[in-house]
């Protein structure tokens, strides 16, 4: 029995989350995006060369991965991995960054200005600017610039400008922050790629669109290597664009239980942590409306990740929705759980997650013992831990 | 009638322009901000524009940033600069003050809530920027219902679609900006200015403020002359920042700021 599901409306409502919370001097530009958006994503031709270079430029499909020796160790679910690490530039991220810049060039815009955290979505924009010669300039929280400072050096051989955003709290939300500073001067010939499934409408169901194709290949790829749907599905959660990408094709699906993992960092209950869906309250940032870590008098908190991908107080609203309606189960993983995912499938299976992803493994470790052995969990890889090395080794207390 | 509404009659009869300054609540203390206002008003500014501190101002500039920040530090916040606006009210009931802010401080004091507030603390206008009027049906008519005028920013790049939504849904003025960026930014250009006022005057009555980008004298009467007043704010907070450890100095600075704006307004 499937229900229809055909969120959001043409407003870019999911139930009350989501919308356009904008100032006006940015209103002319979210309506040329969004009409740009709806012709385009029917146009064949724009669809046929955003197909050429998923194929041919980042190398889809990614193969979806029986780790074997893993799920045997762990004793229950049969655990299968969507490779989206193996993806060009490593991450999930340029699915959607080549689908927006196809998208600029068709609107005649010159310059593309993005927004990072871990910096794997600026490596994705400052690739696919380079490929089309188009300026770009990257914001990028001054902690974040630190911490992920292999990124920064690729966006900058790339020919990128990152600039570093020492404002508030120095990291992802302060860089959006920034990067719409941007766009509101430079609108005439500016393109804001936002990175995740956040921001005013149509950004959400835009970056989840170009996302799908993860849930797409993942079911196809499952029915072939299982000859049956899933039984689970377990992603990280930032702003949360590769879980959409991944939930979105089996919503209809309802025995497929979906599971996104906040990042708990501290711990949830010490309140340093990253979990608006697991611990915040609806409010309005950047955009949309959605569960946000905010205080009492609605400013925004301070949040805390080992992962600088999931240091973000907000949360894409089409997970708020999915939260209120019960589609999708949200949990969390604190800092320590997450690097012993991250050792646990580096050692078993010989991938080295990032730590963003590393949240979904560890979930994954309390998730299938508790599953039969004839079940099934697709757990999205959304990203590769090259980038992480430094922050590793500096753990370890060793000096690359 | 609404206070602004009284305002900007009166100033219209006279020929004069509207002097709107923009001060953040608290900053950068919480007691500085009462005194100010009154002084002000002696200078002769005709609306505040009083703003709402906020973790994540996306509209604004380093300037108007950094004036949040140290008024958080000092943990200002939409109810304690409703308390603000009450203690001016208590010995000013003439001059309209207008709350400038973000929408989630409202969103989490509740609509209901914060309309009920800031009638009590007699609120004529409230400017919420990241609000456009096709989200804020619900805000705009409770504090409609409570007399309270909901003002609307245009920009340079509104369609008249827009400015007749705006003309449609707002009350009280509307607040032009004058430049495509955040506030504080560049300098904006006078031909631009006039032409769109223009246009927008084609399909509002309302009363135009232009902001944005206002720095001294000189530029306030130039695009004075286009609208129904001006709006000045990073430029008078700027005043604040150079004189954090000397706030009379600041004080003072930023009343003979707009002193002499009045001068160059009503000359």
């Amino acid at each position: 029995m499937t229900e229809k599901y055909n969120m959001p409306d043409e407003r870019g409502h999911f139930g009350p989350y989501g919308g356009i919370f904008v100032a006006e001097t940015l209103m002319p530009a979210i309506q040329e995006l969004n009409a740009a958006y709806q012709h385009y994503r029917s146009d064949p031709e724009f669809i046929a060369e955003l197909d050429a270079d998923l194929k041919y430029y980042v190398g889809r499909p990614s193969p979806l991965y029986h780790a074997e020796r893993w799920s045997r160790e762990l004793g229950g679910a049969q655990i299968y991995l969507k490779r989206e690490d193996l993806n060009h530039t490593g991450s999930h991220k340029i699915n959607n960054t080549i689908g927006q810049a196809l998208l600029a060039k068709r609107m005649g815009k010159t310059r593309i200005i993005a927004e990072t955290g871990a910096g794997q979505h600026g490596v994705a924009t400052a690739t696919i600017a380079a490929r089309l010669g188009l300026e770009c300039v990257v914001y990028m929280g001054a902690v974040d610039v630190a911490r992920q400072s292999l990124n920064v050096y690729r966006m900058k051989l790339l020919g990128a400008t990152v600039v570093a955003v020492e404002s508030g709290s120095k990291t992802l939300k302060d860089a959006l922050n920034e990067a719409l500073r941007d766009w509101v001067t430079n609108v005439d010939n500016t393109f804001y790629i936002i990175g995740t499934v956040a921001g005013p409408h149509p950004y959400p169901a835009m970056v989840r669109d170009f996302q799908a194709i993860i849930g797409r290949e993942a079911k196809e790829q499952c029915l072939e290597a299982t000859g049956r749907l899933p039984d689970a599905l377990v992603a990280c959660v930032g702003g949360g664009s590769n879980a959409i990408g991944l939930f979105y094709p089996f919503i209809e699906d309802k025995s497929v239980k979906m599971f996104g993992v906040e990042a708990a960092g501290d711990g949830v209950a010490t309140g340093r942590h990253s979990a608006p869906l697991c611990a915040g309250r609806p409010g309005v940032l950047h955009g949309n409306r959605t569960y946000l870590m905010c205080d009492d008098d609605g400013e925004i908190i301070e949040t805390h990740s080992i992962s600088a991908g999931l240091d973000y107080p907000g949360v894409g609203p089409e997970h708020a929705w999915l939260k209120d309606t019960g589609r999708a189960t949200y949990v969390n993983i604190t800092d320590t759980e997450a690097l012993e995912g991250f050792y646990a499938i580096t050692r078993m299976e010989g991938i080295i997650p990032a730590l963003e992803s590393s949240h979904a493994m560890a979930y994954a470790m309390k998730l299938a013992p508790t599953m039969n052995k004839d079940e099934t969990i697709i757990i999205n890889l959304s990203g590769r831990g090259d980038k992480d090395m430094q922050t590793m080794a500096k753990r370890e207390g060793i000096e690359l | 009638m609404s206070r602004l509404a009284t305002r900007f009659e009166a100033l219209a009869k006279t020929g004069r322009k509207a002097l709107i300054p923009f001060i953040t609540a608290g900053d950068p203390k919480p007691d500085f901000t009462v005194p100010l206002m009154h002084a002000m008003v002696k200078a002769g500014v005709d609306v505040i524009e009083l703003g709402v501190p906020f973790s994540d101002p996306m509209a604004d500039g380093p300037v108007i940033q950094r004036a949040s920040e140290r008024a958080l530090a000092h943990k200002m916040s939409l109810k304690r600069t409703l308390e603000i606006a009450m203690e001016f009210r208590k010995t000013d009931q003439e001059t309209p003050v207008v709350l400038m802010g973000y929408l989630n401080p409202i969103e989490a004091m509740g609509y209901e809530n914060f309309a009920n507030a800031a009638q009590r603390a007699d609120i004529d206008g409230v400017l919420t920027v990241d609000l456009p009027p096709e989200e804020g049906v619900e805000c705009s008519a409770l504090l409609k219902a409570r007399g309270i005028d909901p003002i609307f920013l245009l920009a340079p790049n509104s369609t008249d679609e827009r400015v007749k939504k705006m003309d449609a849904v707002g009350s009280g003025y509307i607040y032009y900006v004058s430049l495509k960026g955040v506030t504080g930014a560049g300098h904006l250009d006078a031909t631009d200015v006039e032409n769109k006022v223009q246009q927008i005057k084609t399909n509002t009555k309302l009363p135009i403020a232009i902001g944005f980008g206002v720095k001294d004298a000189e530029t306030a009467k130039t695009i004075a002359r286009f609208g129904d007043g001006v709006v000045i704010g990073s430029a008078l907070i700027s005043k604040v920042e150079e004189n954090l450890d000397d706030v009379e100095r600041a004080s003072h600075e930023i009343i003979e700021l707009l002193v002499s704006i009045r001068q160059a307004l009503d000359s």
